[in-house]
This record gives structure tokens, sequence and C-alpha cells, in this order.
């Protein structure tokens, strides 16, 4: 017998509403508002037992038209790449500043989707970035951290 | 009401504001055009852009762009056939033969020229509904208020996936949920913050926006290996034929806008309803209005068939600003980015907005009409050189997408964590898109998620805990009553509906 993919998302929503349905029940509330008619944690669990009442009403009906998606024509390999390259984006925007980092990740994102056209892949990198800081910094007086720059003399 | 639409056009009209409706209209056009990116991603974009301006400002901005982004949207669906919103998806039925005709300069103008009209006309209605209908709304009270949003979340989830309603309800709950993280806004107590600081003011909804929308729909066209400009390529975008109409086709839009602005207001206004059924309801009420022999064009490249669903579809976006501005309730996905983006600013829209900002109320009803006319000049000539960007290698949008959502969540909080936060939340989003979890009951349920608890808790704590309040009023009770037939409806027709 096979599950359907929407079967199995739904029933780890079902034990994700559990799981918050447990933590609602587990939240503090102070001693004069233990009894109250509403407090902290009175929407939450309403919240928790609506997520297993919708999807355990979705496992538990049967499917009339099933989601059909061909996985074997999914592009794993550059989503995942994609992936990796915006959580390394992530780690490096602060300490190695906006400029170098949002370019680096402009270059390699443009590369991993197949981009060869160099010069492109330069302009629309370093220069656009630059332009694009010198709008936000620059003009509209939006604040950017950068330690590299700054160590650099180039913004204040 | 006259010294109120003063104080809107004086500051409508400022240079700056001015220049705020040009970029958002053209801005909107550009990323509305883009299959798959809908105004929902353009306005997301924006957010951490309009957080530098005034209120008035940033909303005169955001609007733009969902115009700008209705018309883009549009114009991919006339020359490609590829709608970038659903909106426009009643677009293509003639716009597109028309296109294949040689005739794509004569449908981008009908398109113009009709979503000119219906946004224009609906403005008008909306300049008188609003301020009514936020007289009548402050006689609503808690209960009222909880269940129109219970309301706005079905109805919501009804419309926007057919056949899922299961599932758009667990996309709402999920968004409830999220939006629950933090500290309780009365007593301060924190939930669901396992000790992570980073979480004590709870999730952002610009990181919210973004995840789930632009990120995602950028990781979407990514992960399905499909090229949103791939049809683009085929056709030459600098020979697109006149732009004028003849005296006929004149005639024709001239019956077609007001029955279609009509029925595209009133479908805006109620909650979940929005753009997409405007446009198909105006579509076939447009064709069982018109003569046997222009019912025989109907798909085949008919005015009428192109310019009811473009005036509908732009009427729709001003009849969905009424239950924002008055009721403080989002009728549609988009709206509920622009409530979270307000609050964001510290403006709760409502009844009161009218009295208490009358600047904002009023500037974004009369920037309404400047939007309109601003994209009937800037676009109309300018649309061979815009629809360019149709042509746009994905190589280079979608790191560009995923660059502006980075940038924006970067620019708000410096931190890496609501990164690593958004890219995860995008990351199941996109799981969740491809198996056809619909998104915007999920941001309408987050933005809403406050709201409904306070409104709860004042219900709650008035009637003393019974849940009587539910039908102690004939107006909640009617509400309570709307929602429990919608939602054994859905239910129904999805799952016992024999076919």
């Amino acid at each position: 017998m096979q599950i359907s993919p929407v079967k199995i998302i739904s029933l780890l929503f079902f034990v994700f509403s559990g799981f918050y349905l447990y933590h609602a029940y587990q939240i503090r509330v102070f001693a004069f508002d233990e009894n109250a008619p509403f407090n902290a944690k009175t929407f939450p669990i309403l919240l928790g037992y609506a997520g297993i009442f919708f999807s355990g009403l979705y496992i538990a009906l049967p499917e009339k038209r099933p989601a059909n998606v061909n996985l074997s024509v999914l592009d794993y390999k550059r989503t995942i790449t994609l992936v990796v390259l915006m959580i390394i984006y992530g780690v490096t925007i602060l300490k190695a500043g906006y400029f170098l980092s949002t370019s680096i990740f402009l270059v390699l994102s443009y590369i991993t989707l197949g981009e060869k056209r160099w010069f492109w892949v330069f302009a629309l990198s370093f220069p656009f970035v630059a332009i694009f800081m010198f709008l936000l910094h620059g003009l509209l007086d939006i604040y950017l951290r950068d330690p590299l720059l700054k160590y650099l003399g180039i913004i204040g | 009401m006259i010294e109120g639409i003063l104080i809107g056009l004086t500051t409508a009209l400022s240079i700056k504001n001015i220049i705020m409706v040009m970029i958002g209209c053209f801005a909107g056009t550009i990323i509305g055009m883009l299959p798959g990116l809908g105004p929902m991603t353009a306005i997301a974009l924006m957010i951490p852009i309009t957080y530098g301006f005034e209120p008035s400002t940033g909303l005169i901005l955001m609007a733009g762009v969902y115009y700008g982004a209705v018309f883009g949207g549009s114009t991919s669906s006339i020359l490609i056939n590829a709608p970038g919103i659903p909106g426009t998806v009643a677009t293509s039925f003639d716009g597109y033969p028309m296109a294949q005709q040689g005739k794509a300069g004569k449908a981008l103008a009908i398109a113009a020229y009709s979503s000119f009209a219906g946004g224009t006309i609906a403005a008008i209605f909306l300049l008188f509904a609003a301020p009514s209908l936020s007289k009548v709304s402050l006689a609503f009270r808690s209960p009222d208020y909880f269940g129109l949003m219970i309301l706005g979340l079905t109805a919501v989830s009804a419309f926007s996936a057919k056949g899922h309603f299961l599932k758009a309800m667990m996309m709402v709950v999920l968004g409830l949920m999220l939006a629950s993280v933090g500290q309780d806004t009365l007593s301060d107590i924190p939930r669901f913050v396992f000790n992570n600081m980073n979480l004590a003011d709870g999730i952002s909804f610009v990181l919210v926006v973004m995840a789930t929308f632009a990120m995602s729909e950028a990781l979407s066209i990514i992960f399905k290996g499909s090229d949103p400009t791939q049809a683009a390529k085929q056709i030459s975008l600098s020979k697109l034929g006149s732009i004028r109409l003849d005296k006929e086709e004149t005639k024709k839009m001239v019956t077609t806008i007001p029955r279609s602005s009509i029925i595209g207001f009133i479908v805006g206004v109620l909650p979940g309803a929005g753009s997409t059924i405007a446009s198909f309801l105006a579509y076939g009420m447009e064709r069982n209005f018109v003569k046997d022999e222009e019912k025989q064009k109907f798909g085949k490249g008919s005015v009428n068939g192109l310019a009811a669903p473009e005036t509908a579809n732009n009427a729709a976006c001003s009849g969905s600003f009424v239950p924002l501005l008055t009721l403080g309730i989002p009728g549609s996905g988009t709206t509920a980015v622009m409530l979270g983006a307000l609050l964001g600013f510290g403006i709760q829209p409502g009844p009161r907005l009218y009295q208490t900002n009358p600047e904002i109320f009023w500037s974004v009803i009369m920037s309404m009409y400047i939007g309109m006319v601003i994209l009937l000049i800037l676009n109309l000539p300018l649309i061979p050189y815009i629809a360019r960007i149709l042509a746009v290698p994905r190589a280079f949008l979608i790191p560009l997408i995923l660059f502006f959502s980075v940038t924006g969540i970067y620019l708000m909080s410096f931190n890496n964590f609501d990164i690593y936060l958004m890219i995860g939340i995008a990351v199941v989003a996109t799981i969740l898109r491809l198996y056809e979890f619909p998104m915007p009951p999920l941001i309408l349920a987050f933005v809403l998620g406050g709201l409904m608890e306070e409104n709860l808790r004042r219900s709650l704590l008035i009637s003393d805990g019974s849940w009587a309040f539910l039908w102690d009023r004939p107006l909640t009770l009617c509400i309570m009553v709307t929602i429990v037939l919608i939602v054994v409806w859905q239910i129904y027709n999805s799952y016992f509906k024999k076919r």
C-alpha cells in the first residue's frame, strides 16, 4: 500500500500540533491568572486542538484529488546548492561584511544556475551590489553594517 | 469628506509620493510580469524599503506596487500566455489569441485602458463606500470582530485552494501558531521561545512573507526545473503592432467597462474572493451580455472578452481595500501583507483610522487615481521595452530574488538567526507548495493572529468565560452561521459530493 505524500505531511502536522499542544499546556501563567476565563495559554491550546482536528480529518478522509508530483524530475542538486549558499551567505554577512558576502553569493548563485556569460556574472554582482549599497546607504540613508568597508574607510 | 479628500490630495500629490507611486507602479509591473511572482512577492520585496519612509508614503508605494503587479501580470498573459498572477488567467483567454493574430499592441492597449477605467471607477466607489462602512463598523464589538476574522480566514481558505480546503485550513492553523511565538501581548509571558532570546519578540512578519513568497517561489522555480522566461524567448517583444484602437473596439469597451467594474468591486470587497474570481465572473457575465456574433469570438480574440476580466481584476484590487481600511481586516493575502506593513508602522487600520489618521486613509485612496494615471501614461508607451524583462534568464532572476529577500531581513534585524529561520521556513514552504498547500491563508492567519487573540480575550472576559458570545448578538450569530456553512459545504464538496 502506498501512502500519499500529502497524507504524510498531514501526519507530520498532526504530530507537530500534538507537540505544540503539549507545550501550550506547559506555558506558565501568573497564579492569579490560572483560573481566569482567558490567559496566555488559552489561545495556543485552542490552536493545538484545531491543528489536530484539521490534520486528523485530512488523514481520515479519502483523498479525492491526490497531488500528482513527479519526484524524478525535480532538480535537487541545484536547489540544495542554493540553500547551502544562502546559509553560507547568512553566516558570512555579519563577519565578512555586506558587500563582499553578497557579491560572492551572487557570483556563485549565477554559476550554480548555469550562467556562463562572465561579463554579466561580474556586472550583476560586485558593481551591482556597490550601486545598491549606494542607493540604500547614500541616498535613502538606510544603515548597512559592513565591518570590512568600514575598516577600509569606504563607509563611515 | 471634502476636507479629507483635500488632505489626501495634498499628501498624495507631494513630489515624494508621486515619485513613490511611479517607482511602485514600475517595479510592480516588472515583478508582476514574471510568471510565478505575483503582487504579494512584489510587495514583500518592498516592505523593508518602506520602513524608511513615513507610513503614508510607504503605503502609497505598496499600493502602486499592487496595481503595477496586476497590470504586469496581464502583460505576460497577453504576450506569452503565462499569467503572472491568477487574477490575469482570464485575460489570456482572449489576449493571447489577439497577440497571435499580430495585434499584441492592441491587446495591451485594451488591457491598459480597461485596467485604468476599472481601477478608477472602483476607486470612486471606494471613496464613498469606505467612510460609510467605517461609520457602520464602529458598532461592531469584539465578538463580531473575532467572528469576522474567522470568516475571512475560512473564506480565503475556501477560495484560494479549490478542492484543497483542509490543506488551506492547516495552513491557517500553522500561520496562527507562528504568530503565537514570542511574548504574550498582555502578560509578557514567553510562549514557544525555548530559551532562545531571538524568539522573545516573536517571528517578524517580513521574515514570514519573504520566506513563504519571494524565497519559496524562487526555490520552487529551481526545484521544479521550470523557466518562467522560456516562452518569452520564442516571440519578438519589440514588434508588438499598433496600440491604437478603432471606433468599434472603443465602443465595445465602453459598454463592457461599467458592468465589469461593478462586479469587480463587489467581489473585491468580499473576504477571500479577490481578483481571480472577479475576473472569471466578469468574463462569464460578459459572454452572456454580448450578442451571439460577438459570443462566437470569445476565446479567439474578443475585445469584450479581454476588457471584462481586465476591468474586473483592477476594480477588485480597489474593492479589497474596503475591509482593510474600514474594519482593519484584510480580505486577501495581498491586503494581509499590507496590513502587516501598517502594523509595522504602528498604525492599526480599522473604523477609527478614518478619524485618527485621515492623511493615511485619504492619501491611499487618492494615490489610487494617481497610480492609475501613471500606469496608463508610463506603462503603455514603455510596454515594448518593459516586456523585455520577460527575457531575463532565470540564472540571474532567481539569485537576485534570493538576494533581495536576505537583504530585506538583514536590514531589519542585523541578525544571523533571522536569516537561518527565513531559509528554514522557505524550505518548508517550498515542499508544501509542491503538494499544493496554499500560502495566502498562512500569511493572512499570521497577520490576524494577534488581533484574533486580542478580540477573543476581550469577548471571553466580558462574557465571563462563556462561549455564548458567539451567538448572543444577531450579527455574530449570522457570521458564525456563514462560517459553519462554508466549512460544511467545502468538506462536503471536496469529499462527499459525487462527481
